[in-house]
């Protein structure tokens, strides 16, 4: 069964992930003793390493880290053509080399923002910038510890698809998106506070 | 003071159903412990050492009668009949059930209240001066733009969950008493010189671990901008904020790490592309929130009342009270009045379920049926003639509400600390009650004049200790309760963090500490001088060699 939500309904999701292979031993970063749970931005994902090691399927739909995309730009050329190529920019990673990237972002059918632990709320500054920002159109979706909790916000940031925890229920996770009817200050999905919406004064 | 529309209402509605259902799932194992941690903070509820704790929100300290009754009765059937003012201007109950929290919720809806956001690392609750629209050096009533802001903040999406939490203060008067400049955002409203309302923006102030006062990140800000250029500020915070260490999370760090051109020019840069954009305040909507807040239907009054001032004359008791407890005025005949929340020997900030109803007929028959909070715990009556002050006088101090102490040494600010909170290394209400008994003689507190003393369980600092004249820190050695004391600290315009003066002391010790502290003032004040103004002359130099040279010959 698919965890993907999308246009208010769970659907196949048609893309394949990606994901570098882990060599050797996860070095674990403390701070006082304490293991630090997030990365800081413009931290680097994967090494060189991993990213030469990833393993790339030869046909379908897939979801590249960014970096990998980077380092395969000319072998792949020709399936990004074809609508087969889309990217995953993980929380810490800089925007702006997302935007260097691609003349023209909107060449992408999908980016997905990878978020490793959901308190992480950079996702939902990323998902304002690339739609107020970078102007892109078209699939935006969250992917990683994605909860129901968090969707009405991610929504409301501009993700239009949501790939919910594989251990939770995408169907329970649906009714989420509507918990609030009247949101009060301008964001992505509808950018006009509610004064400019409604007239408060008869209200 | 502000009236919820059909809009507010569905909002704190749908919250209550939100949480209800959270709550559930969280009570069926649908939710992990960390899955339900900020959820539950986000709306004020805090696990702690026994029994959850519940923030109720008190927007910029505004109350009206009809709530306070509700925060009465609800203390009485969820709780154990009484609640603590924080020092965020909010109202915490100890003792409610985590299976109760929706219940109340939905009886906090019918009054037009709500716990949002008064934990977790988001927008929390916007603060002000409390005697907003009635002191006379206000410039401008900060409370329109305060709720404008309440608004804009409430699940603001994009800054759902934030490296830490965010405090925002608005003040509008010549002197700050909303501590702007301890905030992570303090504005500061001005006229300007077009007689414009403008904007002085502060950044990067906050107590806790590290206390930094907030810089200048714009000397001037059209007031229209207020929500774009917050906007800004916390964008590049959530983006650049450092998640990896807790205590190096507040948005002070990034500024200080950055330095503030760097941090304003990368606000700045942020800022060109949302400034005018939908979430420019208008004249529109900012007139219809200010509506709310109009002058109350004030009697044109003289300035002398002979039955007042009579009442003066003859009772020296009511005079001490009027002049520790009550307040300058705007409005000719009237003047607001502090109701003490720290009698001696009680927890300061708290109250009986009994106690708020009796505020709230006090508000009600003398006060146009409003009250505020203030961060300094207490309670205040802004509007009262002053042909009632004596009926007021007589009934709060009926009620245990009229200890004439209101910014003298025992009107202390004091954090909740081990009793109840979980991250406390010390107990902080027993030392308070510990001070408040040694100078539990009105006479010689007057004497002292005007002292605040601060006392914090731990560097959280939500007792602002760092502010304190005298601030007093719990700290922890060796898993005993030990006590830091700072002297120097203060709030205000010419804000500063206090000095440590030297190694703590025991419990036992504390009352004896401060009492040596006021020692050295006595002696070496001069005429007029207030504590911390000796303190700023003399440097901690003789307070050390007096506290600490009685210890050693002890
Ligand atoms: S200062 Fe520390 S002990 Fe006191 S309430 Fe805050 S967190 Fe708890």
């Amino acid at each position: 069964m698919s965890n993907l939500i999308k246009n208010n309904a769970i659907v196949a999701d048609e893309w394949t992930r990606v994901i570098p292979p882990s060599l050797g031993e996860e070095v674990v970063k403390k701070q006082a003793g304490k293991v630090v749970l997030f990365k800081l931005t413009g931290e680097p994902t994967y090494s060189p390493e991993q990213i030469a090691a990833t393993q790339i399927p030869a046909t379908g739909k897939i979801l590249l880290p960014l970096t990998v995309w980077q380092a395969n730009v000319a072998q792949l050329a020709g399936r990004m053509a074809a609508g087969e190529i889309a990217i995953l920019i993980a929380t810490h990673e800089p925007l702006e080399s997302l935007a260097a990237t691609f003349s023209d972002i909107n060449e992408l059918p999908l980016i997905a923002v990878f978020v490793e632990r959901f308190p992480d709320g950079r996702i939902f500054t990323m998902g304002n910038l690339l739609r107020t920002r970078y102007g892109y159109k078209n699939e935006l979706r969250a992917v990683g510890d994605v909860l129901r909790d968090q969707l009405f916000f991610l929504k409301r940031s501009g993700f239009s698809s949501f790939l919910i925890r594989a251990d939770r229920s995408a169907e329970d996770a649906l009714s989420s998106l509507q918990d609030f009817s009247q949101p009060y200050q301008g964001a992505v999905d509808e950018a006009l506070p509610v004064w400019r919406r409604v007239n408060r004064s008869h209200a | 003071m502000y009236k919820y529309d059909a809009i507010d209402q569905q909002i704190v509605d749908e919250r209550v159903k939100q949480y209800r259902d959270q709550t559930r799932r969280y009570l069926a194992g649908e939710l992990s412990e960390d899955e339900f941690r900020p959820l539950r903070l986000q709306n004020g509820l805090y696990i702690q050492r026994h029994a959850p704790m519940l923030r109720i929100a008190v927007p910029y300290g505004m109350l009206s009668s009809e709530q306070l009754r509700k925060l009465g009765d609800i203390a009485k059937r969820y709780d154990r009949g009484y609640g603590h003012f924080s020092t965020r201007q909010n109202l915490q109950l100890n003792w409610p059930k985590l299976e109760d929290i929706p219940d109340i919720l939905a009886e906090l809806a019918t009054v037009q209240m709500h716990a949002i956001q008064t934990s977790g690392n988001c927008i929390r609750n916007i603060t002000t001066d409390q005697f907003a629209s009635i002191a006379p050096d206000e410039v401008i009533d900060p409370r329109a733009m305060a709720e404008v802001m309440r608004q804009w903040s409430t699940f603001h999406p994009e800054f759902a969950l934030l490296p830490r939490k965010f405090k925002i203060a608005v003040s509008g008067t010549k002197q700050d008493r909303a501590i702007v400049q301890a905030h992570d955002i303090g504005l500061e409203f001005y006229k300007d010189s077009n007689n414009q309302v403008a904007i002085k923006v502060w950044v990067g102030g906050g107590l806790g671990r590290t206390p930094i006062l907030g810089t200048v990140i714009r000397e001037h800000l059209e007031w229209q901008h207020a929500l774009t250029y917050c906007e800004a500020i916390i964008r590049v915070y959530n983006m650049h904020g450092r998640r990896d260490n807790a205590y190096k999370a507040r948005i002070k760090i990034l500024v200080k790490a950055l330095g503030i051109e760097e941090f304003k020019q990368q606000v700045e840069a942020e800022w060109a592309h949302i400034k005018d954009g939908p979430n420019t305040i208008t004249e529109a909507e900012l007139n219809r929130v200010a509506q709310h807040f109009e002058p109350m239907p004030y009697e044109s009054l003289p300035a002398h009342d002979t039955s007042f001032d009579a009442a003066i004359a003859s009772n020296p008791a009511f005079a001490s009270w009027i002049k520790r407890c009550t307040h300058a005025h705007k409005q000719s005949g009237y003047r607001a009045v502090t109701l003490s929340l720290k009698p001696h020997g009680k927890p300061p900030g708290d109250i009986s379920s009994e106690q708020m109803h009796v505020v709230a007929d006090l508000a009600d028959a003398y006060s146009f049926g409003e009250l505020r909070a203030s961060h300094e715990q207490n309670l205040i009556l802004a509007d009262v003639k002053l042909s009632d002050l004596f009926a007021v006088w007589e009934k709060a101090r009926a009620a245990g509400l009229a200890t004439p102490n209101i910014g003298l040494l025992t009107d202390m600010i004091c954090c909740p600390g081990g009793d109840f909170c979980s991250l406390a290394n010390a107990k902080s209400i027993p030392i308070a009650e510990a001070i408040q008994m040694q100078f539990d003689n009105l006479d010689y507190l007057h004497d002292i004049g005007d002292l605040e003393l601060n006392i914090s369980g731990c560097m959280n600092a939500c007792g602002h200790h760092h502010v304190g004249h005298i601030g007093i820190l719990g700290v922890d050695k060796d898993g005993s309760e030990w006590y830091q004391v700072t002297i120097g600290g203060k709030q205000g315009n010419d804000a500063s963090i206090g000095s440590v003066i030297g190694p703590s002391f025991s419990a036992e010790e504390m009352p004896g500490v401060v009492q040596r502290l006021i020692e050295v003032y006595l002696k070496e004040r001069t005429d007029e001088e207030r504590f911390i103004d000796t303190v700023r002359r003399l440097g901690i130099a003789p307070f050390k060699a007096h506290v600490y040279a009685e210890k050693e010959a002890a």
